[in-house]
């Protein structure tokens, strides 16, 4: 079995949390070529190359594959289908939007956010926000599969894979970029932080909202929000916890103004200890939290950072 | 131009989900069903086009079980002008995968010939984050996939998108697939004339066999189960507890 994994490129720098996680998904599965795609991608393909377990690196440097369009890096990919058997990813925003264009110009169903592997054909992923768990088993001749990267260990390092270069493929010249809005952080990336401090609707305003933040900085943790307060403004959308947000599964989660709907819980409730503060005690993050404290998050947050 | 939004009838967000003792899947039966979520944000979406005169015609479609009328009433209700069903089977339990629904939405698109696709970003129900991508690749037709703006000047549409990092813009040439995300707008309330009027909106029946698509699943459902559970915690009853607690699990 062969399997060809798309390595997770963000300006020519290898994401090597999320990448070193499909890798371990993929490696059960067989020998791993990882494919790095971008404007620049030698020194992300040299990182790539010292993963354990990857045995062939491809690299694909083109202005084409700069800002990772879906319709490029599908059509790239299904250029290269016919030697595998898999084709892989992690659950990143990007690979969601290429890896289904990939299946579907293979004629082959996707298996998203891949939580398990049973065996080269069979797969554990959730359903209903994670209510649900469903083995399923693909008849298709080529798997395409992204992997939910909180459920895996990174691989390690110590490999030593060659490294190829390849040309790109044709562009089929549907779309163009315009700009990214990026907000450049200190702080550790969400889905790969040891510790994640989370601000919900509670916190009230974008103002508040620094004490969660100073909360997390003085953990030296990332900082989440729930649906609710994205949408009022408070936190911007790539911090979104849930079902349809980031999924994590830190050491530590602590839930600040938080109720716990269930697609806030799809996104943290594999975390290792989870901590609620709220002041309604009913709230249902108490349900799933290790330690709960019922307060106002106005005295309780302050409090906490002094005492830690 | 016309815009076709397909619809999705799934379990309502709001129900606790309920996994089948026997391991066969999810109970549905005399649960309460409603327009995937993202799919109401779809409609909204395309319904302001019209309204803005961007748009001629709002076409809604769903495949399913023949109850995905409802939620077809639903989206007429909130503005659209004219509903297709696909029927693809008579059992609530099957759900047919986005590959086949995206085969079945390029036979219909074939007929139609909208100037834009507005799907949703997600299916509350199997969570896969699919059909958009796989209908645009079938077409041929770019994508916009996690679209939180959405702006349609002349051939083109300028899109600005959920990702990662934060938000990409890209500028995708028409015909295309867009696929909403959360953000992209509040959806209305369908008022009761407008409910009473979507009553005589057309609604055309069609079948998956009709159109020529077979709808056999590639993904066989081997068995559903239960989530690991979390075993219930303490409430504590100070900071100072908490803080004593966290130290003695070592993780401050
Ligand atoms: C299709 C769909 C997808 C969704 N995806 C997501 C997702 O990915 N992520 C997500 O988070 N949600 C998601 N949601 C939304 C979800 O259903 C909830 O609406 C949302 O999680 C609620 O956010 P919240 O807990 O911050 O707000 P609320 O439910 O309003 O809770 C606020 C909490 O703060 C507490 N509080 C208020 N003031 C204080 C105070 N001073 N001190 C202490 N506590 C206080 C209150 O007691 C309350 O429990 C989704 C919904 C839908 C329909
Ligand atoms: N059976 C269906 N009928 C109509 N639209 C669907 C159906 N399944 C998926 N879709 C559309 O595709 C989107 C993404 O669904 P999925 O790929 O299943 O997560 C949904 O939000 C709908 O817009």
């Amino acid at each position: 079995m062969a399997v060809l994994l798309l390595a997770e490129v963000n300006d020519g720098v290898l994401a090597m949390d999320a990448t070193a996680k499909a890798v371990s998904g993929a490696a059960k599965l067989g020998d791993v070529t990882v494919l790095v795609a971008g404007e620049k991608a030698a020194d992300a393909a040299a990182e790539a190359a010292k993963i354990a377990g990857v045995s062939k690196v491809l690299v694909a440097e083109d202005a084409l594959y700069g800002h990772r369009l879906a319709e490029p890096v599908a059509a790239l990919i299904v250029s290269l289908a016919g030697e595998y058997s898999h084709i892989v990813a992690p659950a990143t925003t990007d690979a969601k939007n290429i890896l289904p264009r990939v299946a579907a110009l293979l004629d082959v169903m996707v298996l998203s956010e891949v939580t398990a592997v049973i065996d080269a054909d069979t797969f554990e992923r959730p359903i209903y926000a994670g209510n649900a768990i469903q083995t399923v088993k693909s008849s298709d001749a080529t798997k395409v599969i992204t992997f939910r990267t909180s459920t895996f260990d990174a691989a390690g390092d110590g490999g030593s894979a060659s490294v190829e270069s390849i040309g790109a493929a044709e562009n089929p010249g549907l779309s163009e970029w315009v700009e990214d809005k990026v907000a450049a952080s200190d702080r550790p990336e969400l889905t790969s932080a040891g510790i994640v401090v989370s601000g919900g609707r509670g916190v009230g305003s974008k103002d508040d909202f620094a004490l969660i933040e100073k909360l997390a900085d003085k953990l030296g943790a990332a900082v989440g929000a729930s649906r609710a307060a994205v949408d009022s403004g408070f936190a911007p959308n790539d911090w979104q916890v849930g079902q349809t947000g980031k999924v994590v599964a830190p050491e530590l989660y602590v839930a600040v103004g938080i109720s716990g709907a269930i697609q806030h819980l799809a996104g943290m409730k594999d975390s290792k200890v989870i901590v609620a503060i709220n002041k309604d005690e009913e709230a249902p993050i108490f349900q799933v939290a290790d330690f709960g404290l019922v307060a106002d998050l106005f005295t309780a947050v302050p409090e906490l950072i002094e005492k830690l | 131009m016309k815009v076709l939004v397909p619809v999705k009838r799934v379990i309502d967000y709001n129900v606790k989900v309920r996994v089948k003792a026997d391991g066969s899947g999810v109970d549905l039966a005399n649960v309460k069903m409603s327009m995937n979520p993202f799919d109401e944000i779809a409609v909204e979406e395309a319904i302001r086009l019209k309204e803005a005169g961007k748009a001629e015609e709002v076409i809604v479609v769903s495949i399913g079980v023949k109850q995905a009328q409802e939620t077809l009433r639903t989206a007429l209700a909130m503005g659209a002008d004219r509903a297709i069903l696909v029927i693809a089977t008579d059992d609530v339990h099957q759900d047919i995968e986005p590959l086949a629904v995206a085969k079945i939405l390029a036979k219909i698109i074939g007929d139609e010939q909208p100037g834009l696709v507005i799907a949703g970003k997600q299916a509350i129900d199997n969570d896969m984050n699919a059909t958009g991508q796989m209908l645009s690749a079938l077409l041929g037709w770019s994508q916009a996939t996690f679209a939180n703006d959405l702006d349609v000047e002349g051939d083109f549409a300028t899109v600005s998108r959920e990702v990662d990092g934060g938000l990409q813009t890209v500028k995708v040439k028409l015909p295309a697939i867009v696929t909403a995300d959360l953000r992209l707008n509040e959806p209305r309330y369908a008022s009761l004339p407008n409910i009473m009027k979507a009553k005589k909106k057309p609604l055309d029946e069609k079948t998956a066999e009709e159109l020529g698509v077979d709808v056999t699943p590639r993904l066989q459902v081997v068995k559903t189960s239960e989530p690991e559970t979390r075993s219930a915690g303490i409430i504590v009853k100070s900071v100072d507890e908490l803080v004593a607690k966290l130290k003695e699990k070592g993780i401050v």
